[in-house]
C-alpha cells in the first residue's frame, strides 16, 4: 500500500475540537479518527459516527443467557430428575425466574465487554500507539487525511485557526491504520 | 459540561484546574510516598485481618460448633455479617449505575472509590457463607455440574441456591464495571510513569488504549449497557437475600415487605459506609477540590431519604403485625422490642431512624465531622438491623421450652473484625494502585480553564 498524508491537528479544548470537527466536516475534509482524553460529549455526533451496534450484542446475549437458564432449571428439576420441592410442580416456572434474570445480566455484561474489546481491537499488553503523547492527558488531537489537491496542510490550517488549532502536523502513514 | 450548567449549578470542581492539573492532583497519591496516617490505618486493618484469617482457619479445623449458636437460634452472627457487607456494597451499585442513568454528574467524584468498595464489600459477604458451609472446600457442590450422583441437580427451587447466582453474578459484574470504567485512566497512567514495572503493569492492564473517538464511541455505549444491567441487578441482589428469610414460614421473616425493606436498607448502609470512606479519603488524599462539601450534602441527602424509607419500613411492619390479627406475628414484634433483645432493638432503631434526622439541617450536613459521626452511627444501626430481624424471629419459637438467648463467642466476633480488616486492607491498598477518582469521568464534568494555553510559536508555524 503506497503512504498516505495524514494532517494531526491539535487542540487544548473540548469546545475547540468540537468546533473544529464541525468545521472540516462542512468543509468535507475526510476525519480519519479523533483522540480525546475524556469522552467528549456530541463528538460522536459531530464525526457522524454511527450508533454503536454493540447494543444488539448485549441484548442478544443477555436473551441467549436467561433461555439457557430457563430450559436447564426446566431440564434438570422436571425431566432429567424430576424433583418434588415442598409439594410445587416440577415445572414451576416463578421459582426458575430469578436465576433466568441473573445468567441474562451476566452474559449480557460480559458479552458486551467483550464485544467491545473486539470491536476496538483492545487486549491485554498491546502496545498503545499515541497519536500524540498528552493525548491520554490533555490534549484533542483529530487526524485528516489528504484526499485531494485541495486538502493541504494550508487549507486545514485556514480552516482550523478560528477554533483555537494548537498545533498542526503532517505525517507520513505506511500502515492502513498508524495508531 | 453545557454552558447552561455551568451558571445555574455550583463547580462540581473547585479551584481554577486545567485539566492536566486534574490528572496531577488525582494521580499524586499514587506516586508519593504513604503518609503516616496511611501506615497507621494499614498496620490497623492488617492486624484485624490476620485475627479473622487465625479465626477463620480456627473455625474451619474445628468446625462451626465454635459459634454460639444453640438449639433455636441457627442463624445468627454468621448471616447477619453477610446481609451487611452485601448491603455496604450496593450504594456503590447505585452511585455507579443508578445515578449514571439519572445523569447525576457529581457521581464522578465518589463512583470509583465507591464501585472499589462494592467489590472488597461482596468479597467480605461471600467469605460468610462459605464458612457457614462447615466444609468450605465443598463449594462446589452449589454450582449444577454433571455429577456421579445421579447426576443430582441443585435445587434450582430454593432461595439459597438463587443467592449464589445472584452474589457471583454481582461480584463479577461489578469487577466488569469498574475494570471498564478504569481503563483510560489506567491509559493515562501509563503514559506519565517512566518506564519501569508501575508502567509496564499499567501497559498491560490498559489494553493498548489510544484515546480514539471510535473506541469511546463504543466505550460509552457498553459503560451505559453495563449501568442499565447493574441498576436491576443491584435490586435483585438484595431481594433475593431477602427472600432467603421471606420465604421462610418463621414469624418475623414472611412478610412481603422483606425485599424492598432490604435494598433501601441496603442502599442505605452502603450511602453511610461511602461517606464514611470519603471523608477519610479526602482528607489523607488531599482531594478536597474534588470531592466538595456539596458532595457531601448530596450524599447526605441520598442518606436521609434511604433513611425514611427504612423507618417507614419499620412502623410498617409494626403496623401489619397489629392489624394481621396473627397472634404468633404479635407476640413476636412484642418481643422484638421489649423481650430480652431490647438493646439490640432500641440500638437500631436510635441509629437508623432518629439520628439520621439531624441531616435535615443544612448546617449539619455541611460539618464533616458531624456527618462522619452520622454516617459511623447508621453503619452501627444498620448492622443491628440485620441482628435483630434474624436473631429476635429466632430465638422464641413456638415451643417456650427451647426458648434461648443468643451471644456470640470471641471466634464469631474475631471473625467479623477480621472481615473488616480485609475490607479496609484492601481499600487502602487501592488507594495507592488505582486513580481513586475517575480521571476521564471528572474531567468531563469539570469547568476546565480556559486561559490561552502557552504553545511554542514554532509548532504553529509547522504548517509552513
Amino acid at each position: 500500500m503506497s503512504s498516505r498524508h495524514l494532517i494531526y491537528a491539535s487542540f487544548a479544548h473540548e469546545k475547540d475540537l468540537l468546533e473544529g470537527v464541525r468545521a472540516l466536516r462542512r468543509a468535507g475534509v475526510k476525519i480519519l479518527d479523533a483522540f480525546t482524553p475524556y469522552a467528549v460529549h456530541g463528538l460522536d455526533r459531530a464525526l457522524g459516527l454511527r450508533p454503536s451496534p454493540l447494543t444488539w450484542v448485549c441484548f442478544l446475549c443477555a436473551m441467549t443467557g436467561a433461555t439457557f437458564a430457563l430450559w436447564f432449571e426446566h431440564w434438570s428439576l422436571a425431566i432429567d430428575w424430576p424433583l418434588n420441592v415442598g409439594g410445587k410442580p416440577w415445572n414451576s416456572l416463578p421459582s426458575d425466574v430469578p436465576i433466568g434474570f441473573e445468567l441474562a445480566v451476566l452474559l449480557g455484561g460480559f458479552g458486551s465487554v467483550f464485544a467491545l474489546f473486539g470491536v476496538c481491537r483492545l487486549y491485554p499488553g498491546k502496545r498503545a500507539r499515541l497519536v500524540a503523547p498528552r493525548v491520554t492527558d490533555d490534549r484533542f488531537v483529530v487526524v485528516i487525511e489528504e484526499t485531494d489537491a485541495v486538502t493541504t496542510p494550508d487549507f486545514v490550517h485556514a480552516l482550523l485557526e478560528p477554533h483555537g488549532v494548537v498545533e498542526l502536523e503532517e505525517r507520513l502513514a505506511e500502515e492502513k491504520q498508524p495508531w | 459540561m453545557s454552558e447552561v450548567d455551568q451558571e445555574l449549578r455550583p463547580p462540581l470542581v473547585l479551584g481554577d484546574k486545567s485539566l492536566a492539573d486534574i490528572t496531577d492532583d488525582i494521580a499524586a497519591p499514587m506516586v508519593a510516598t504513604p503518609s503516616r496516617l496511611w501506615w497507621f490505618g494499614f498496620g490497623l486493618s492488617s492486624a484485624a485481618l490476620v485475627l479473622g484469617v487465625a479465626a477463620v482457619s480456627y473455625q474451619i479445623a474445628v468446625g462451626i460448633g465454635t459459634w454460639g449458636l444453640n438449639r433455636t437460634v441457627g442463624w445468627a452472627f454468621d448471616i447477619t455479617n453477610f446481609v451487611f457487607w452485601v448491603g455496604i456494597g450496593h450504594a456503590g451499585t447505585l452511585i455507579s449505575a443508578v445515578l449514571f442513568l439519572f445523569r447525576q454528574k457529581w457521581r464522578t467524584a465518589v463512583n470509583r472509590s465507591a464501585e472499589a468498595m462494592t467489590l472488597f464489600a461482596v468479597m467480605c459477604a461471600g467469605i460468610f457463607p462459605l464458612i457457614h458451609m462447615g466444609r468450605p472446600w465443598l463449594f462446589f457442590w452449589t454450582l449444577p455440574y454433571p455429577n456421579y450422583r445421579g447426576p443430582l441437580w441443585v435445587n434450582f427451587k430454593s432461595p439459597l441456591l438463587w443467592d449464589v447466582f445472584a452474589i457471583s453474578t454481582y461480584l463479577l459484574i461489578s469487577a466488569v464495571f469498574w475494570y471498564v470504567g478504569l481503563i483510560p485512566d489506567l491509559a493515562t497512567m501509563r503514559d506519565r510513569s517512566r518506564p519501569g514495572w508501575r508502567r509496564s503493569i499499567f501497559s498491560f492492564l490498559s489494553l493498548g488504549w489510544n484515546g480514539s473517538a471510535r473506541t469511546w464511541h463504543h466505550y460509552e455505549t457498553v459503560y451505559m449497557l453495563l449501568a442499565g444491567l447493574a441498576t436491576p441487578l443491584v435490586f435483585s441482589v438484595h431481594t433475593i437475600v431477602s427472600m432467603d428469610f421471606a420465604t421462610a414460614v418463621i414469624p418475623g421473616w414472611h412478610t412481603t415487605i422483606f425485599p424492598p425493606y432490604f435494598v433501601a436498607g441496603a442502599i442505605f448502609s452502603g450511602l453511610a459506609m461511602v461517606l464514611t470512606l470519603m471523608l477519610i479519603a479526602r482528607k489523607t488524599m488531599h482531594l478536597e477540590d474534588y470531592i466538595t462539601l456539596s458532595h457531601v450534602e448530596r450524599m447526605c441527602k441520598l442518606m436521609l431519604a434511604m433513611g425514611c424509607i427504612v423507618g417507614l419500613a419499620y412502623c410498617t411492619e409494626f403496623f401489619i403485625a397489629a392489624y394481621s390479627g396473627n397472634a404468633y406475628e404479635q407476640f413476636l414484634f412484642r418481643n422484638r422490642a421489649f423481650g430480652p433483645f431490647s438493646w439490640a432493638f432500641f440500638t437500631m432503631f436510635t441509629c437508623n431512624v432518629i439520628i439520621p434526622h439531624v441531616l435535615w439541617f443544612r448546617a449539619v450536613r455541611r460539618n464533616l465531622l458531624a456527618v462522619f459521626v452520622v454516617a459511623i452511627v447508621v453503619n452501627i444501626g444498620m448492622w443491628f438491623e440485620r441482628f435483630v430481624i434474624i436473631v429476635t424471629s429466632l430465638h422464641r419459637d413456638f415451643l417456650p421450652s427451647s426458648w434461648s438467648y443468643y451471644i456470640p463467642t470471641s471466634i464469631e466476633v474475631a471473625t467479623l473484625i477480621g472481615s473488616f480488616g480485609l475490607f479496609f486492607t484492601c481499600f487502602l491498598l487501592f488507594c495507592r494502585v488505582a486513580p481513586a477518582i475517575a480521571i476521564a469521568e471528572v474531567k468531563g464534568v469539570a469547568n476546565v480553564k480556559k486561559a490561552p494555553v502557552e504553545e511554542t510559536p514554532e509548532a504553529k508555524e509547522a504548517v509552513a
